[in-house]
């Protein structure tokens, strides 16, 4: 599967705090990838460097082929990174359907009718359209989060990267999230999803990845991960 | 690939009616020279300024989320531009509008600096801005200092045409900019800047030009008050800089939008509308009239922070002057 989105040797710093320490990751062409971890791991802030909205340190990101690591969080949108952020992040003055006539037109590039398009598909396949009026602000937490699933498949993707969209679901929610993230594959989408839910990651993902401490602990096939002992021990550290 | 029979529409009857009386209105405005009396003309003429100024500020805080107290600073360097370039023998009328055009030219490097300051920092750079740019102009001999000077340029014109000519001036030029604000907010310009008011982060995360659009926004704003400034010395003659740097334009501004309705389209020409009523009910009557603006502004912020129209779109769902997208 050739590579599609990569960080190479990515370190990450705040201050005196080591976020992020000689991280390797990849995603191939309509590739899904899962990543657990503990709390404070690394996770998000990885999606961040790979999304744009962190600069990292050291180390540097390529994306279909060319060296990313320059381009701001709006440019790699652009060229087909979408993303939902984990504490949701509504455009709260637009409705839903404004929200993703933003996403389609900007980050998407379309214009017109086929931006419209684009933002009824995206929608009609995170089941929004009945909130499709409403204003983004009188929305929940849960649709606020599937509100972010829509917003960056408005953007058009070819990499999409979630942050935690399962939690708090129902299992009948669950399942329905579960098919929508696979319809997106489907199409030829890669993913990266974090995820603390793994039963609904295993019925997506290709391969799984682990992280810990800023350090990515173990990655492969998702089962073996998941029995791995290095994996088991920092689920245990954190019990 | 979108199965559902609905689609999403800009457009209802109600808000293509408006549009149509809106126009109409303004060619009705045209003929108002023809028909009234000096009084009626200066007073309009000093309502299509108010409402220049009005638009401007929403589409710079209600759009874009930039909250500025310094939009003085163009209000007089437009005023400033209009008298050094009809100084310079510039015909008088273009001249307010090339004015306009300078300022915004000027206030590329301004944005440049001006944007990577946030909230309130943002909000009181400006107004220092504006006292810089105050200081400044009074460097120039040709103003003498508070002393200030006149538009003699306008004396050209006997007083009845210069009073028609101002006000055609003011009334196309507040036409203008409202429907060319109206256009740029329909399209990319619109729902960038409402994203990036509503979170700059999650804005760039859907590929909106963060610093462009507001870089955009801000030289809009910049011309329109610049004009505006033009406008203002073309109907007083007198430029005394004192008066045209003064934070009470923003204050003015402020109470407009914020009594009108903030980040509506609508709002602010009603908010320019009621103020204009007030201070003819009202007006020179000094510090109380000052501290009873201040004091209606900010009730509307506490009790009514969407104002008058944002109350009465939110009631009615009304939209006459659409920016934004439904689904139907
Ligand atoms: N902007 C920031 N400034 C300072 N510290 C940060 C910043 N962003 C993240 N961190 C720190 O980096 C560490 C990793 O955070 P991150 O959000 O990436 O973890 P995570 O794996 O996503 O955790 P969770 O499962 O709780 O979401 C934490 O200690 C966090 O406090
Ligand atoms: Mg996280």
């Amino acid at each position: 599967m050739p590579e599609l989105l990569s960080a190479a040797g990515v370190g990450l710093r705040f201050g005196a705090l080591t976020v992020l320490d000689g991280v390797d990751f990849a995603v191939g062409e309509g590739e899904a990838v899962g990543i657990v971890g503990p709390n404070g791991a690394g996770k998000t802030s990885l999606l961040n460097v790979l999304a744009g909205a962190y600069r990292p340190t050291v180390g540097a990101v390529r994306y279909g082929g060319g060296e990313v690591s320059r381009l701001d969080a709006a440019e790699r949108c652009r060229l087909g990174l979408g993303r939902s952020h984990q504490v949701p992040r509504p455009f709260l003055g637009m409705s839903v359907i404004e929200n993703l006539m933003t996403a389609a037109t900007h980050g998407g590039g379309f214009s017109g009718a086929e931006a419209q398009v684009r933002s009824l598909d995206a929608l009609a396949l995170s089941g929004m359209t009945p909130l499709a009026n409403r204003r983004a602000e009188t929305l929940g937490l849960l649709d606020r989060k599937r509100l972010e699933l829509a917003r960056a498949l408005a953007t058009a993707p070819q990499v999409l990267l979630l942050d935690e969209i399962g939690g708090g679901l129902t299992d009948g929610e669950a399942a329905e999230l579960v098919s929508i993230i696979r319809e997106i594959r489907a199409r030829g989408v890669a993913i990266v999803w974090i995820e603390h839910i793994v039963h609904m990651l295993l019925q997506v993902i290709d391969r799984l990845v682990c992280m810990d401490a800023g350090r990515v602990i173990a990655n492969g096939e998702p089962r073996a991960v998941l029995a791995d002992a290095g994996v088991i021990d920092a689920y245990m550290g954190v019990a | 690939m979108n199965p559902s029979p609905l689609s999403i529409h800009r457009w209802t009857p109600l808000s293509v009616a408006s549009v149509a009386a809106v126009v109409g209105a303004q060619l009705l405005l045209v003929a108002v020279p023809l028909v009234f009396g000096a009084n009626v003309v200066e007073r309009l003429t000093t309502l299509c300024i108010y409402g220049i100024l009005a638009l401007m500020w929403n589409s710079l805080a209600g759009y874009g989320g930039l909250i500025s107290v310094g939009q003085q600073a163009f209000f007089g360097l437009g005023a400033y531009a209009a008298i050094r370039l009809a100084d310079a023998g510039f015909p008088v009328y273009p001249a307010l509008a090339l004015g306009a055009l300078l300022v915004a030219v000027a206030a590329l490097p301004m944005a440049q600096a001006m944007l990577r300051l946030k909230g309130g920092e943002f909000a009181i750079g400006m107004w220092v801005v504006a006292e810089f740019v105050h200081l400044l102009v009074n460097l120039d001999p040709l103003i003498q200092g508070e002393t200030g000077t006149s538009l003699i340029a306008l004396n050209s014109f006997d007083a009845e045409a210069r009073r028609s000519y101002t006000y055609w001036a003011a009334l196309a030029s507040m036409a203008a900019l409202a429907w060319g604000m109206f256009f740029l907010l329909r399209g990319r310009l619109g729902t960038a800047a409402q994203a990036i008011r509503d979170n700059e982060e999650a804005a760039a995360s859907v590929g909106v030009r963060v610093f462009a659009a507001k870089r955009t926004l801000f030289l809009l704003s910049a011309f329109g008050c610049a004009l505006a400034g033009a406008l203002w010395v073309a109907t007083t003659i007198s430029f005394q800089p004192k008066t045209y740097f003064s934070v009470q334009w923003s204050a003015y501004m402020i109470f407009m939008v914020l009594v009108g309705g903030i980040g509506t389209f609508e709002g602010p020409i009603l908010g320019a509308v009621l103020f204009f009523a007030v201070e003819t009910a009202f007006g020179a009557t000094g510090v109380w009239y000052m501290i009873g603006l201040g004091a209606t502004a900010l009730l509307f912020a506490m009790l009514l922070p969407q104002g008058l129209w944002g109350a009465i779109e939110k009631r009615f769902g009304l939209r006459l002057l659409p920016v934004g997208y439904f689904l139907k």
